[in-house]
């Protein structure tokens, strides 16, 4: 089993070494394979296309945290310019798991910050896997603000499995660090875009969430509770969070259609962990244009759009 | 074996949720000290334990009959339904959750709101029904809690918050979610404003109610006892593998690490939120022209000793 697909990516995977191994021996026999090769790349594009044309929820899920999936940071790496990362909530720490400072975004000003799961061991560990304590939601809160001060716009990018739950967490107040930044977020006088990069679990999310647009990767996904946590707590085993995962719609189309998310920017075929480079340049483009629109508005029917937004929430 | 359990007809016994046997109607036993509890003396007692403090879980209704002075009260928006948006089905439809919910409850959803007076000052204030849904959080319990802040902005009247909650409600999924933020934003509205706003914690708090109405209070307060957090004790101990500190998430805890303001005892929260209330709103002390709870809050004023001697107070009486 190749470890960089997933078990539904597995025929994928197949094609894909078969591809490799004719490569390989026609390079060391000089044969001429290039019509063969592309006949399986051919065949191995339309199985993605199919495989990816009907994705469960749930395998949808796993897409949203592949691990090689690209993380905040390689989006801060392609998408913007000049990012300089600043640190610290001023308080307690620095918290790894959030990945904040300023940057150029189409040669503007922006303020950027991301959850960030970490790839390698050590990184992850360090940045305790893309979960956040307070005082990591508390540095966004001090960006977000001077943002606001020096009129830059605010893009966030979501990606973590929830706010930490640990004994630190509480003793400093995680509740309240969510709750203060989805109250401030509500009124920030800069827009905000937030985008689900990858997967984005409940208050842990939220906390950077608040916003006047909303967009989601074609494959992220966004929940109030993991897929797994809510099978624990009504089927009382996590092997039924794929049933879960469906019923409680965490996919961008049913979002979408709820009304939460504005928009499903499209991935590569197969998933940005495919193409790092086109999923980057996708995701600018829309963010540029994005900006654009929100600028040209007056603030204050931005604020006032935002409020109402967040107050017809869910009212049918 | 108690005295109680000794001259008790055993066909008076009934098996409780814990599987202790209390007598029916009349007696119950006190969860924590297992003190007998006579019910009348109990409920002037305001459900709280004579003998230890414990304070019992009470409902939204009890709740904010015993808050609120006992004319001039409005229930607010109590036309509010749930709505299923997802059609959510697991091993029952929640639609028929919902029903059952309603039924054993009497209550459209999780939140009961009123407008009214504590000690003859306009107030509006909201309380959790835990037994609908664990008190969840999902749409209509959010769209009533803004209504009613939205009120107070409107009017420039406090709101007062009792808490009781698991959290956001599932079954709703990003809806209740979104909850949190609307919440947050008509609660900060509030704040700019300068219209007060009292986040009163009681047994339990968890979650995305907590992480978002619970933590906003221009104070926040809890009753004693009361377990209040982001995460519950079962997942934080699977996360790091060992054993939560004694008291973990208690009021006492969250008091000690600068999350509330202040514990303050069931029997006394109407005088200190309406003390608070007028420093708050600039108010001369109004003098409380109609005491719901004579005995106990005469008791109180009296004397203000600890639990024992109230229980003493009241069962003389």
């Amino acid at each position: 089993m190749n470890l960089d697909y997933l078990d539904f990516e597995q025929p994928i995977a197949e094609l894909e070494a078969k591809i490799e191994e004719l490569q390989l021996v026609g390079n060391d026999n000089g044969l001429n394979i290039a019509e063969e090769v592309q006949k399986l790349g051919e065949k191995s594009r339309k199985l993605t296309q199919t495989i990816y044309s009907k994705l469960s929820s749930w395998q949808i899920v796993q897409v949203a945290r592949h691990p090689l999936r690209p993380h905040a940071k390689d989006y801060i790496d392609r998408v913007f310019t000049d990012f300089e990362e600043l640190h610290g909530d001023r308080h307690f720490g620095d918290d790894k798991a959030i990945i904040g400072g300023v940057a150029r975004l189409d040669g503007k000003p922006v303020v950027v910050i991301g959850e960030e799961k970490g790839r390698s061991v050590a990184d992850k560990v360090e940045r305790n896997f893309g979960m956040p304590k307070p005082e990591g939601y508390r540095k966004a809160l001090r960006l977000m603000e001077m943002a606001e001060r020096f009129k830059m716009p605010v893009l966030t990018l979501i990606d973590t499995p929830g706010a930490y739950p640990g004994i630190d967490s509480e003793e400093r107040g995680i509740s309240e660090s969510i709750a203060r930044n989805l109250a401030v977020m509500s009124r920030l006088k800069t827009p905000i875009i937030a985008t689900v990069i990858g997967e984005g679990s409940s208050g842990g999310a939220i906390a950077i969430g608040v916003s006047d647009w909303l967009n989601m990767l074609q494959y992220a996904t966004y929940f109030v509770i993991s897929p797994e946590g809510c099978a624990n707590i009504i089927w009382k085993t996590a092997e039924k969070a794929p049933l879960a995962a469906e019923a409680m719609g965490v996919t961008s189309t049913v979002l979408q259609e709820l009304g939460i998310a504005d928009e499903t920017i499209p991935e590569p075929l197969g998933g940005c962990h495919r193409d790092f480079e086109a999923m980057a340049l996708t995701l600018s483009e829309r963010l540029i244009e994005q900006l654009e629109r929100l600028q040209s508005e007056p603030l204050d029917m931005l604020l006032e759009k935002r409020y109402e937004r967040l107050m017809s929430c869910g009212n049918s | 074996m108690s005295w109680l359990d000794r001259i008790r007809p055993t066909g008076l016994a009934t098996k409780n949720k814990e599987g202790g046997t209390v007598p029916e109607g009349l007696w119950e036993k006190c969860q924590r000290c297992s003190a007998p509890l006579y019910r009348p003396e109990l409920e002037r007692n305001l459900d709280v334990c004579p003998k230890c403090d414990y304070h019992l879980r009470i409902g939204a209704r009890r709740r904010i009959d015993i808050f609120l002075d006992k004319d001039n009260r409005e229930e607010l928006d109590a036309d509010i339904e749930p709505v299923d948006r997802l059609k959510f089905k697991d091993v029952k439809k929640y639609k028929d959750r919902l029903t059952a919910a309603q039924k054993s409850t009497g209550e459209k959803d999780a939140l009961v709101s009123m407008r009214g007076e504590l000690k003859s000052a306009p107030v509006v204030v909201a309380a959790f029904e835990f037994a609908f849904h664990g008190g969840s959080m999902g749409q209509a319990v959010g769209e009533k809690f803004a209504r009613a802040a939205k009120l107070c902005l409107e009017e420039n009247i406090p709101l007062v918050c009792f808490s009781a909650t698991g959290g956001a409600r599932m079954q709703e999924a990003l809806i209740s979610l979104m909850q949190m933020a609307k919440t947050s934003a008509i609660l900060e509205r509030m704040s700019q404003q300068g219209t007060p706003y009292i986040s009163v914690m009681t047994d339990p708090v968890y979650g995305g109610v907590s992480a978002s109405l619970a933590m906003l209070g221009d104070i926040n307060i809890a009753e004693p006892g009361a377990r209040a957090g982001f995460a519950g004790p079962n997942i934080i101990e699977q996360t790091i593998r060992q054993k939560l500190p004694e008291g973990f998430q208690r009021s006492e805890f969250l008091l000690e690490h600068g999350s509330i303001d202040m514990i303050v005892s069931r029997l006394e929260l109407r005088d200190t939120i309406a003390s608070l209330l007028s420093k708050l709103t600039g108010r001369t002390q109004p003098g409380e022209t109609q005491p719901v709870v004579p005995q106990a809050e005469s008791a109180l004023d009296t004397n203000p000793a600890s639990g024992e001697d109230i229980s003493e107070t009241n069962i003389t009486q």
